[in-house]
């Protein structure tokens, strides 16, 4: 199990440079003004552009660039917008209010996710299953930006059931957005709950559980559950950087004043600086959640820790 | 594989023990939809204490699934036991309430799989799979049945068997997996053991080790033990009846070396003569012609006439019923009695 | 990591949703003596042939697959639906006798009447030609980025999976890279410093995300195939590597990567859809369903119209292809024979 461990961290620090290079890569060297193509359409002084060109290094070899660029990033710099402002600021500021919506959003995902694809993968045929797999497979091919315009109108404005915009009736004005956030995630969670619960049912291990004169509850929550939620719970790490997308968007579309809006804010105002940083921010995130996933998935697989 | 029979290993008479199980008539079939699939249809044996019984067949014969329905595990839907008796100790498993007859199996009926990798979870150690039946059965604490488990695979020759509880099945090789399976079935002391081609996925070395070991345990505990098996050599070594199926039928069933030494069925005919021998090296192989049947389209009379060298027009019309050859020894063939001349 | 691919989320994978497929007995056995018990005209074990005709095997695999395919209600639906949007994409004129160009602010967000029955934009557009003209965009990028990147994907992975070695750690770890960028941050951040995101622009971008997890799931797919049997036969034959991978590997390791890349156009379109919603994507005058709807945003409220019929064709052309991915996967799995 250390081996192992040690071995998925020395793994980590290459993607971990890689990642972030690419990034940098594609935005400080493509061909042309890295910094007329961040400020997109906005005019800058001259004098302007010479401070970020200097601010930026861009007059260094890449490399070089690059490694001033992580190193401002471990001391905690993740740039500014043209204005000033710190990203790191608005990183302080606003991440609060995403992570209360993303875990909640996360929280709709497993609890009903994890329990209709059980269900329905329990009842294998029945009328529930059909309508989890229907429902889910609509849920999937509407795109996010849509189920949250269609939330809005129909629950927010039409029923007036929840807010609809912005934070001002507490905790409740989460609600819609984090439906709409977790909705897709909840699909593609409880189909595979349910394949993976069917196949496992499937399973020999199971037959010889029943044959051992095990109750059923035993076999299916115990011996069968196991096994089945391990791909679950892959996919529920892998998922986080598709939450942290439609955080963009839902934020956007709701005006929850998070990390996500900043981002939506900042593409439409053309601050390819704070797009930049944020981004940045959040990969870093993702990698190492990444790395939480793969230790959660050794414990629950015996098999992975002695690979 | 060890040669013939080791007169020794059998103190009593087979066949006078206590009688142990009883199938009668069993009919299985399954529904699916593109029609029934009859897998098993109209078997019949019984079991005795201290008896080795092999049933014989091939892949689609129908062997598996007589003994899962003994077991009960088969999958309702799709499968349905749809006629017969399966008595144990007298008493009719098929009619008794689902939660008696959760208590029968594991305890008093115990099976083991043919590939233990799969058979067995592999996220759980061995031995708590193996603890999982003191535990549940039995209500005793977590140390008790880890300790019952290393004594069990202690008595089933695992090596370092204390140390190696807590290890997982992928951390075994192909035998000690199968050990492993039969600890867990041996646990409780059960009266039967029912073994599905439990040598099929494993060396031949290993084979004979793993059935010296059944034969063994079966001395030790007096038990009756089911062999469901393709292998013609296993049979012959550890058996002392035998039942050959095809298409889901009994064709011919009694004491192995009878058979063995004469068989009254076409199809075991067949069997015996596919063998490749040592005294044949260089002349042609013996396959039977043909193929078996899908079980959802059984051909009318005797299922085998397709390709029976002996078939005639009364066996694609009339079902051949087992016809008594000798004392405890019947066959399912018309010309059970040219057969049995022909002779091999 | 086998766990990839079935993690991955763009996958959705159900086994036999709509029940089309004959039950198997309960318990699949591993090895090949296992009983099946319904076995339809299986070999027998005497006579199994190994590696006999490998081609037809191969063959059969798909023709088969075209058999079940034709009796699945959802298939035939799922491929016609697509099949229109095809033609509407390549030849709207077919559909609308309107200019997509023809607009009069007077008509600003009108609501559907006689004769313009999606309505108007904000511009006084009329919509149903916006919508008309809006396939063409969704189904070329759609077509467009999974062929590429399937191209690449097949080439790398059969290279990683089959030689293994250096050149498969080397995409391996490349791969990891880009898995550790969620795809939607990455295409946000490098199409922001685009200042002209045209079509292929866009493609680009998305090609760059979309490739490696179809690469992974070659190599995978490779992996298990080439430890055949028959493989080694071939090349004891004296059969090139080329003509090994042409001839034996590929027909069945690729099933499940066409399946993937199916699924994945209707996931790309709707990526083009957030992208250009977001506004890293397409930019005006180009006509797509999320720009569309990205332009009208501050109106949906008042004027649903403005949302219901492009996200209506959105969500209809992704659906079918995730369908049509899910009969294809039914009808492909080996394991249902």
């Amino acid at each position: 199990m250390a081996r192992y461990l040690a071995r998925r961290l020395l793994q980590i620090i290459p993607v971990f440079f890689g990642a972030t290079f690419l990034i940098y890569a594609a935005v400080y060297s493509i061909p042309g003004d890295p910094i007329r193509a961040l400020a997109g359409d906005r005019p800058l002084p001259a004098s302007t552009i010479e401070a970020l060109r200097d601010e930026f290094n861009l007059d260094d070899p890449l490399p070089v660039q690059y490694a001033k660029y992580i190193a401002g990033l471990f001391r905690g710099d993740f740039g500014q917008s043209f204005r000033g402002r710190e990203v790191s600021e608005i990183l302080r500021q606003r991440f609060p209010v995403t992570i209360r919506l993303g875990l909640l959003a996360f929280a709709i995902e497993v609890v009903i996710g994890l329990l209709a694809g059980l269900l329905a993968g329990l009842r294998r045929g029945s009328f529930l299953d059909n309508l989890v797999l229907v429902s889910t497979t609509f849920v999937i091919s509407i795109p996010i930006f849509v189920l949250g315009f269609v939330a809005q109108l129909v629950l927010g404005v039409r029923f007036g059931l929840l807010p609809v915009a912005g934070l001002r009736e507490g905790w409740v004005s989460y609600v819609l957005p984090a439906m709409v956030l977790g909705s897709v995630s909840l699909a593609y969670a409880a189909r595979l709950t349910r394949t993976s619960l069917v196949e496992n049912l499937r399973a020999d291990y199971v037959r010889t559980a029943t044959a051992k004169g095990m109750p059923r509850r035993r076999v299916v929550g115990r011996h069968a559950l196991r096994n089945s939620l391990i791909p679950v719970v892959t996919f529920l790490g892998v998922d986080l950087g598709a939450l942290m997308g439609g955080a963009i968007i839902t934020e956007g579309i709701f005006n929850i004043p998070g990390i996500g809006r900043e981002v939506f804010v900042a593409v439409r105002g053309q601050e390819g600086t704070i797009v930049v940083g944020i981004v940045t921010a959040l990969v870093m995130i993702f990698i190492f959640s990444t790395l939480l996933v793969d230790i959660l998935y050794a414990f629950l697989d015996p098999r992975i820790r002695y690979e | 594989m060890t040669t013939a029979a080791r007169p020794e290993a059998m103190p009593a008479t087979p066949g006078t023990g206590d009688l142990l199980l009883e199938v009668s008539d069993l009919h299985v079939e399954f529904r699916t939809r593109r029609g029934v699939v009859n897998a098993v249809n109209g078997i019949s044996y019984t079991l005795h204490e201290r008896e080795t019984l092999a049933i014989l067949g091939e892949s689609g014969s129908g062997k598996s699934v007589s003994a899962q329905a003994v077991m009960g595990i088969i999958d309702t839907p799709p499968g349905y036991v749809t006629q017969g008796e399966i008595r144990y100790r007298g008493e009719d498993l098929l009619t008794m309430a689902e939660s008696e007859r959760r208590a029968v199996r594991g305890q008093q009926i115990a099976m083991i799989f043919q590939d233990a990798l799969t058979a067995l979870n592999p996220v759980f150690s061995v031995g708590w799979q193996i603890a999982e039946m003191y535990r549940v059965h039995r209500g005793s604490s977590r140390k008790v049945g880890y300790a019952k488990a290393a004594e069990l695979m202690d008595r089933v020759r695992i090596p370092s068997a204390k140390e190696r509880v807590k290890d997982y099945p992928h951390q075994f090789s192909g035998g000690m997996r199968q050990r492993v399976m039969i600890a867990m079935a041996l646990a409780l002391d059960p009266d039967i053991i029912i073994a599905d081609e439990p040598t099929t996925a494993l060396d031949v070395t290993v084979q004979a080790q793993i059935m010296d070991l059944l034969s063994t345990l079966q001395e030790e505990t007096g038990m009756g033990l089911i062999l469901i098996t393709h292998d013609l050599g296993v049979v012959a070594d550890v058996a002392d009846k035998v039942c050959v199926m095809y298409a889901g039928k009994v064709v011919e069933r009694g004491p192995v070396r009878d058979i063995y030494h004469n068989t009254a069925h076409p199809y075991s005919e067949g069997l015996m003569a596919s063998i490749p021998r040592l005294d044949q090296k260089g002349g042609q192989l013996h396959p039977i012609k043909g193929a078996p049947p899908s079980l959802a389209n059984i051909p009318p009379g005797c299922p085998f006439h397709p390709r029976c060298p002996y078939a005639r027009e009364v066996c694609t019309t009339d079902h051949p019923p087992l016809y008594d050859v000798a004392p405890r020894r019947q066959s399912a063939c018309h010309f059970w009695e040219e057969v049995l001349a022909g002779g091999n | 990591m086998s766990k990839d691919i079935k993690a991955d989320p763009a996958v959705p994978a159900d086994g036999d949703p709509y029940g089309e497929r004959i039950d198997e007995q309960p318990h699949r056995d591993a090895t090949p003596h296992a009983e099946s018990g319904l076995s339809e005209g299986a070999e027998s074990v005497g006579t199994a042939a190994t590696g006999g005709a490998v081609s037809g095997r191969s063959a059969s695999l798909w023709s088969d697959a075209w058999k079940e395919l034709r009796r699945n209600p959802l298939f035939v639906i799922s491929a016609l639906m697509l099949l229109l949007m095809v033609v509407i994409a390549a030849a709207p004129g077919l559909f609308t006798n309107q200019s997509p160009r023809a607009c009069n602010l007077a008509n600003t967000v009108g609501r559907p009447q006689a004769g313009h029955p999606f309505g108007f934009d904000i511009q006084g557009c009329d919509y149903y030609t916006l919508v008309v003209y809006g396939a063409r965009t969704s189904i070329t990028i759609g077509v467009l980025v999974v062929g590429v990147a399937l191209l690449i994907a097949i080439v790398l992975g059969c290279i990683a999976g089959f030689y293994g070695g250096f050149a498969d750690t080397l995409l391996a770890r490349a791969a990891d890279v880009w898995f550790a960028i969620p795809a939607i941050l990455g295409a946000i951040v490098i199409l922001s410093v685009f200042n002209q995101r045209g079509l292929f622009q866009v493609a680009f971008v998305l090609i760059v995300f979309y490739w490696p997890v179809m690469m992974r799931l070659m190599r995978s797919s490779v992996l298990g195939t080439k430890e055949v049997e028959y493989v080694d036969a071939a090349r004891a034959l004296g059969a090139s590597d080329v003509r090994i991978l042409r001839r034996h590997i590929l027909p069945n390791a690729i099933a499940p990567v066409i399946v993937y890349a199916t699924i994945t156009v209707g996931i790309v379109i709707a990526s083009e859809a957030a992208l250009s919603f977001l506004g890293v994507g397409l930019q005006l005058p180009a006509i797509s369903w999320g720009l569309m709807i990205s332009v009208s945003q501050n109106r949906i409220l008042q004027d649903p119209h403005l949302l219901l019929f492009p996200a209506l064709f959105l969500s209809i052309t992704v659906f079918s292809f995730i369908l049509l991915g899910d009969a294809l996967r039914d009808a492909l799995d080996p394991k249902l024979r």
